[in-house]
């Protein structure tokens, strides 16, 4: 399943987060490659939330928030001065716990990535572009005939479906998740699930999850984060998910997954 | 012991019981009187003035024969120096709430001007006569005109329209913003596209909150322009005015019944366009709020 040939997109470096004077995570060193999905999971709190975030730089909106560390993308540190955080979220998108689509048309939700960043295109070319974002979310069929509608018409599973389609029409190489089937029924996560395993081949996708059986289901990859006593949140093993499903280096890890902690 | 605590107990809930019936009886009397009082004003100067209500009224200029006595320059004077203000200060006011909330995130600056800001709102009217005279008017060298008045009015209304400019962009909730930077929008364009359209009917209802306020100021426009008796239009923003509340103390304060009769009348037409303000807010904002769901 895994291609551990495939390319390193996203390779982070000691990263710490602080926020105010709290160490929320400490020493992450890991790499995400191309074509593959890698889950994020453990306990609540332990700074899954807060690792996806300097990956895309949105981190830069918390005042409270710094970060010290390297985040190389494709081989550039984005924390480097002449990276624009602006572009780096273009080329690095990112889904939601909550469903958030904008109180627009569906069309325009989906439109919404490609005109702020300038995209030159026709009118043909936008609607080609929704077009293609909407049928890699697998929501095409269900809103074909009404893009104009409001996206609060959608069910809470079409809404982050369509949060999806808005993150992929900009063309991102790397797609972050944070708990996007939370909030949704067993159908519409079943939903998601296939839909990002039919899209992964293009994509580097990092999800982070709450459900092991999602992280089982879905990730070739997986990170297991926990805080250590000063709960300070850190990586305690980093694998193939089968690997360390069926045989967990760590007791933590084992715990966890059997769901003694967490 | 049982029977004690049963008795303890149901005492306990009478007079909860009680409590229930009376309180809703002190909170009407306290309604009643206050929504009593209002009527009684309201009635009293319909009754006194409506008989004086005419074209005349609006159309001529102040006489000192009250059957022909009018206040159209003080109308006049109101919309040209409220009207201003307006356009001075409201956005003045969208833009500082826009750096407030959107730009400055809670940093230092931001939260002494939100200080400074509610402090200001608390000065009495007056003192912004007095600055508008003294720095606006004979420091800068703008007079006693209408530009002079307008600023004076704009930055009387500033801190009460900026609050609520703040209060409206603090209701749209934060996942829509981060969604929008999550697609590599920009502060300026997470405001444009998404904030501003769901925040504006609200913004505007604070403007015209803001016009209403100052249409009913006379204190500040007192002391900036003079009490004065004025027989012309304004030809400029350098023209000398005067505003309704002003026209309607002069009234007042003479001595002839008839004058009396005039100023409810007066204050007639004043209500007349405060209600017309706010219906203009009702359907701005429903207006608004219909294209924001679209933009
Ligand atoms: N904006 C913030 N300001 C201050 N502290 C924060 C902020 N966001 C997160 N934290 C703290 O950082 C730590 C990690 O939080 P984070 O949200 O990353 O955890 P998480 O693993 O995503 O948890 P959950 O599974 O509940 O979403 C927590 O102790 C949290 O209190
Ligand atoms: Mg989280």
């Amino acid at each position: 399943m895994s291609e551990s040939s495939a390319p390193e997109v996203v390779r982070v470096e000691a990263l710490r987060v602080v926020y105010g004077s709290k160490i929320a995570i400490d020493d992450i060193n890991i790499s995400f490659k191309r074509s593959n999905i890698t889950a994020i999971i453990g306990p609540s709190g332990c700074g899954k939330s807060t690792l996806l975030r300097s990956i895309n730089r949105m981190n830069d909106l918390i005042p409270a928030a710094s970060v010290s560390g390297r985040v190389y993308f494709n081989g550039v540190d984005i924390y480097s001065k002449d990276v624009d955080p602006v572009y780096i979220r273009s080329r690095i998108g990112m889904v939601f716990q909550r469903p958030n689509p904008f109180p627009f048309s569906i069309f325009d939700n989906v439109a919404f990535g490609l005109r702020v960043n300038g995209f030159k295109l026709t009118k043909d070319e936008l609607y080609n572009k929704v077009k293609d974002a909407l049928v890699k979310a697998a929501l095409w069929d269900e809103v074909k005939d009404r893009l104009d509608n409001h996206a609060y018409s959608l069910s809470g599973g079409q809404q982050q479906r369509l949060c999806i389609a808005r993150a992929l029409a900009v063309d991102p190489e790397v797609l972050l998740l944070d708990e996007p089937t939370v909030s949704l029924d067993p159908i519409s996560t079943a939903r998601i699930e296939s839909l990002l395993r039919s899209i992964k081949d293009e994509y580097t996708i990092i999800i982070v999850t709450h459900n092991m059986l999602q992280a089982a289901r879905v990730s070739d990859y997986t990170a297991v984060m926990m805080p250590d006593d000063d709960m300070v949140g850190r990586i305690i093993e980093f694998g193939e998910t089968r690997g360390i499903f069926t045989n967990p280096r760590d007791k933590r890890t084992e715990d966890y997954i059997s769901g003694r902690i967490g | 012991m049982g029977d004690q605590i049963l008795a303890q107990y149901s005492r306990r809930m009478r007079f909860r019981k009680i409590l229930d019936k009376v309180l809703p009886l002190i909170l009407s009397v306290a309604v009643f009187i206050a929504v009593a009082t209002v009527f009684s004003v309201l009635f009293t100067t319909i009754m006194t003035g409506w008989h004086r209500l005419s074209l005349n009224l609006i159309l001529n200029y102040p006489s000192a024969n009250p059957n022909e006595a009018g206040m159209r320059s003080a109308i006049l004077g109101s919309i040209y120096t409220v009207g201003l203000s307006a356009l001075i200060c409201i956005p003045l006011s969208i833009a500082t709430a826009i750096y407030l909330v959107e730009y400055s995130r809670g940093g230092r600056l931001a939260s002494i001007l939100s200080y400074n800001i509610s402090n200001l709102a608390g000065v009495p009217s007056v003192i912004f006569g007095v600055v508008g005279l003294g720095f606006l008017a004979y420091w800068l060298g703008m007079g006693r005109t209408i530009i002079t008045g307008a600023f004076t009015l704009a930055i009387l209304i500033l801190p009460l329209v900026t609050v609520t400019c703040v209060e409206a962009l603090k209701t749209i909730p934060d996942d829509l913003r981060l969604g929008a930077y999550a697609l590599g929008a920009t502060t300026f364009q997470v405001v444009r596209r998404v904030v501003l359209p769901r925040a504006l009917p609200m913004m505007l209802t604070g403007g015209i909150l803001g016009i209403s306020r100052a249409l009913g100021e006379a204190a500040p426009i007192l002391i900036v322009s003079g009490l004065l008796f004025i027989r012309d239009d304004p030809t400029s923003l350098f023209s000398r005015f005067t505003v309704i509340p002003l026209q309607l103390f002069n009234w007042v304060s003479r001595p002839q019944p008839a004058f009396i009769e005039l100023s409810s009348a007066g204050i007639i037409v004043l209500l007349i366009i405060l209600f017309a303000l706010n219906g203009l807010t009702i359907a701005l904002r429903q207006v608004l709020a219909r294209r924001a769901e679209w933009a």
